[in-house]
């Protein structure tokens, strides 16, 4: 059979243990290599979608703003401004004649209608091109209504998701240092880079909660535009996720001197390693926190093993493949499958970056592959390939799982259990066992080799 | 009331779209033809996003290709990636033919596509040439003019014009010219275009041909490429899909029939063939519905010159039989109804013929001509007519119905919001169904489609009055 791997990706696919070290990445995707990757505007908008006090209007053609309505599970515990979908639907005329007057009449529009506490408007392809001044309209518009009108330079073109997180960290570096300080405990962190999928950031102010520790910005999940105002007032800034919201923590850094700790919340180990991190950051200003913590977690633990334990049964020697869109989530993937007795014999990443990938190479077993910016034609080949029983991933991965005859797990923006915390890993491991475990995989032809 | 015209133009932000943008309806074409790939000239994310967005209503692979143009070429042009796109899909897909959408990005910077690829074919090695070329075929689907049904109809139309009746100048270097000027036409031999439908509705119109004894081009269709079996291995192109073979045979089809009452007046890809290849042309309307699939029938009987199977008559009898049985459930009831332009005409005509009071139809797109057609297929069976709307969102939607007090909504899932708000139910019908199962083998057409319609209509009502009762009936 020919190889479905392109001569120009050779160098972005590595075997462990079956070749000498070089991973290349980090470029743009090949053309008609069909990449699961999307987009700067998408990119920017993950980012800042759960911001649910503000109006989210995206400048352009319809197509992306309809593709984004409502697609994530990022909840809210009060406004729920982001879950509708703004656009200026640009037509044939506004190309020609410059879309700025639209922008500026839809934006007055909307902030009428739903009095929003900022605005957030997003640039597409097109604007990029037809040269409209997002910078002058929103400057005009918050002068008028006196509310923050941020542009988010996120023209589709100008590079991948990562160029859209820095665009959207910009934005809200603009909001941070407006709001008043006074009150806020020295024991305090902003939360960044979680998004509170199906309440994720709930359970993890929960356990600071207990911990002693005042969460004062949630960046971004069930965020707040006052909140973010004021998020220089904390005193550590804790970032998971792989960097969305790193480029906020480093412009921080700068201006604030806000100290920052790279964190996960997936897989007990990660999830506990996290939780001490912080705790040890505050030993000096809280002697007691570290105690606090370690019971904490053995309370968490002392519920959660015995549960995990009947799920490892069944699971122990599986074969799992990972591919999501930063590769820091991938780590804890790894980890977790470790943890269910699981053998890890593929992960990869669309967006992963040279210390990403050397980490993966660590903590993965010989015979592994590590790949970037993948598609659906080398994937399906390495599922069949590995014969994986449990394939990670998000909505276009599944379809090529389950024409596969092969279990899925749902590990993106959509999903409905939260797989984070504690908590999070017995429902990672409940995910991964309905899967497997499920009687449909006998009557597929990959097993049955009947079609 | 948010719109005094029959045009939605009170606001002008966009607030919850009721539509989706052309080059997706491109691709969902594409996908319907054998061994075609979808392939976007733009920035890689349209690509992704499309894919996500189809494959959450399908639960099928939905590949499609993109330039991946990056910032340079946005500046300078993208007909290099778009180029060395094309000849990486023929490298690793193996594709029969190649279609090329593009985006507002390369609409607005000017790429001219035509010529680009009449110049990659024209660069092809002998080697390349002599081998199994594909079929190229472009079209232009700018997102800012238009819905996906547009860019839908537009791409149907541009592979009637660049295969069945192609040149060497669209592209095609496999095209025999013969082909499309019908020497011999093929009699009793039918194209079906049926735009925008699903899989199972696909299914269910080959079966009526076949049980007609009438061989029939379907273009385009989905209904293996997007509802597949279970397989060993993932092909790298889906089974399925109307061949090239067949697409090339057109223009010496007995006839066309060409589905959609807003595509009247038109050009369209039916009327080219017909003005191309002289095949003789019938548009109607999506057969929703017993008069629309009794206009559907009529027409296949007199291209087929023989009556209505049995099979059908009798579908059609238990329908009719059906409708009286439902009728007090559902006489009066208060609908809006929303989506695709033609899927609207449909389902209000099904609706109306039934006892439902249609208060809203709205869509959002404008092709002028839904107004009209709604009128048709309402005449005679309405004291008043509903409120219609082109160029509607959900926002529209919402304030306009909103006082009109409806019982139910029909239309695909993203009105479900209204649906919850107003405590009422949601029939889901075409596309996209992302919160529930199987949208992909929803029957909407011919008299089995509006038995299937009718039942789950008549149970939703049903259900909903069994629900709010206190009683808790066992006999409804």
């Amino acid at each position: 059979m020919q190889s479905v791997i392109y001569k120009e990706r050779e160098d972005q696919i590595y075997r462990k243990g079956e070749q000498p070290y070089r991973m290349a990445c980090d470029r743009e995707s090949l053309a008609g290599a069909v990449s699961q990757r999307a987009c700067v505007f998408c990119g920017s908008r993950v980012v800042l979608y759960p911001i649910a006090d503000a109006v989210h209007l995206v400048h352009g053609p319809i197509g992306c703003a309809a593709y984004t309505w409502d697609i994530r599970g990022a909840l809210s515990s009060g406004p729920a401004l982001h879950r509708l979908s703004f656009s200026t639907d640009l037509q044939e005329k506004d190309v020609i004649f410059g879309g700025e007057e639209k922008l500026y009449k839809a934006l007055i529009e909307l902030i009428d209608r739903y009095e929003p506490k900022a605005a957030f408007v997003y640039s597409t392809c097109i604007v990029g091109i037809i040269g409209d001044d997002l910078e002058a309209v929103c400057k005009r518009v918050s002068r008028e209504k006196g509310i923050p009108v941020l542009p988010v330079q996120a023209e589709g073109f100008t590079g991948n998701k990562r160029a859209g997180y820095l665009a959207a960290c910009k934005a809200m570096f603009r909001l941070v240092g407006t709001g008043d300080i006074t009150g806020v405990s020295p024991l305090s962190v902003n939360i960044l880079g979680d998004f509170n999928l199906a309440g994720e950031i709930w359970i993890i102010r929960d356990y600071f909660r207990r911990m002693g520790i005042e969460t004062v910005a949630n960046i971004t999940g069930d965020g707040r535009v006052d909140d973010i105002r004021r998020a220089h007032g904390a005193a550590l800034n804790v970032v998971q996720c792989s960097g969305s919201t790193m480029d906020l923590a480093k412009m921080m850094k700068e201006a604030y001197g806000t100290p920052v700790l790279r964190v996960s919340y997936f897989g007990i180990e990660d999830m506990a390693e996290s939780l001490y991190s912080v705790a040890a950051f505050f030993k000096d200003q809280d002697p007691e926190m570290m105690d606090r913590t370690r019971e904490l977690v053995r309370e968490e633990l002392s519920v959660l093993y015995p549960e995990l334990q009947k799920y490892r049964k069944g699971l122990e020697g599986k074969k799992a493949a990972i591919y999501v869109g930063g590769a820091f989530k991938a780590f804890s993937l790894v980890k977790a499958f470790r943890l269910l007795g699981m053998k890890v014999v593929l992960v990869g990443s669309q967006t992963g970056t040279p210390e990403d990938y050397e980490e993966l190479r660590q903590i993965t077993d010989d015979g592994t592959i590590i790949v970037d910016d993948s598609n659906p034609l080398e994937l399906s080949s390495f599922l069949k390939e590995k014969d994986v029983d449990i394939f990670v991933g998000g909505v276009k991965e599944r379809p090529i799982a389950y024409k596969l005859g092969v279990g899925f797990c749902d590990h993106n923006h959509e999903r409905k259990e939260p797989l984070e915390g504690f908590i999070g890993m017995l429902n990672f491991a409940k995910e991964v066992y309905t899967s497997v475990m499920s009687p449909v995989w006998r009557f597929v032809p990959r097993k049955t080799g009947r079609s | 009331m948010s719109c005094s015209t029959s045009s939605c133009d009170s606001y002008v932000s966009t607030t919850n779209a009721c539509k989706l943008c052309k080059p997706l309806g491109a691709c969902l074409a594409f996908r319907g033809i054998e061994g075609a790939v979808p392939f976007l000239h733009g920035s890689q994310g349209c690509a992704t996003y499309m894919r996500r967005f189809i494959i959450s209503h399908f639960r099928e692979p939905m590949d499609i290709a993109s330039s991946s143009l990056g910032e340079k070429h946005a500046i300078y042009g993208g007909e290099a990636n778009l180029k060395q796109g094309l000849k990486n899909v023929m490298g690793k897909f193996g594709p029969r033919m190649i279609g090329v959408a593009t985006t507002c990005l390369t609409e607005t910077i000017g790429d001219d596509v035509p010529m680009i690829v009449r110049a990659f074919r024209r660069e092809m090695s002998e080697e390349e040439r002599a081998g199994e070329a594909p079929v190229l075929v472009n079209v232009s689907t700018p997102s800012y003019s238009g819905t996906h049904m547009e860019g839908f109809h537009a791409a149907v139309e541009a592979v009637v014009k660049q295969v069945a009746c192609g040149t060497e100048a669209s592209g095609m270097f496999h095209v025999e010219k013969d082909a499309a000027s019908g020497e011999t036409r093929k009699l009793n031999r039918v194209n079906l275009l049926p735009g925008f439908v699903s899989p199972a509705d696909i299914r269910h119109l080959k079966e009526i041909f076949e049980d007609f004894q009438v061989p029939v081009i379907v273009l385009p269709d989905i209904s293996e490429t997007l509802d597949g079996p279970a397989l060993e291995d993932c092909p790298k192109i889906p089974d399925g899909g109307t061949s090239m073979e067949d697409i090339k045979d057109m223009g010496r089809s007995a006839a066309t029939i060409e589905f959609g009452r807003t595509l009247l007046n038109g050009p369209t890809a039916g009327r080219y063939l017909n003005e191309h290849s002289g095949v003789p042309h019938h548009g109607v309307g999506i057969p929703i519905g017993l008069r629309e699939t009794d206009a559907f029938f009529s027409v296949v009987e007199e291209i087929a010159d023989r009556v209505t199977p049995e099979k059908h008559a009798l579908e059609r009898g238990r329908l009719v039989d059906a409708y009286v049985d439902a009728h007090k459930y559902v006489f009066g009831k208060r609908v809006v109804v929303y989506g695709e332009e033609d899927l609207v005409v449909g389902l209000t005509a099904f609706l109306t013929e039934i006892g439902i009071k249609p208060i809203l139809c709205a869509s959002g797109g404008r092709s002028d001509r839904f107004k009209a057609a709604i009128e048709q297929v309402t005449a005679g069976l309405l004291d008043e007519p509903p409120i219609i709307r082109e160029g509607a969102d959900f926002h529209d939607i919402s304030e306009e119905a909103e006082a009109l007090s409806p019982d139910i909504l029909v239309g695909h899932s993203k009105g479900y919001s209204l649906a919850r708000k107003w405590k009422i139910p949601l029939i889901r019908v075409g596309f996209p169904i992302h919160d529930r199962f199987g949208g992909q083998r929803m029957l909407h057409v011919g008299y089995r489609g509006a038995q299937n319609l009718l039942d789950l209509i008549v149970n939703a009502i049903i259900e909903k009055k069994q629900e709010d009762s206190p009683v808790g009936y066992g006999y409804m």
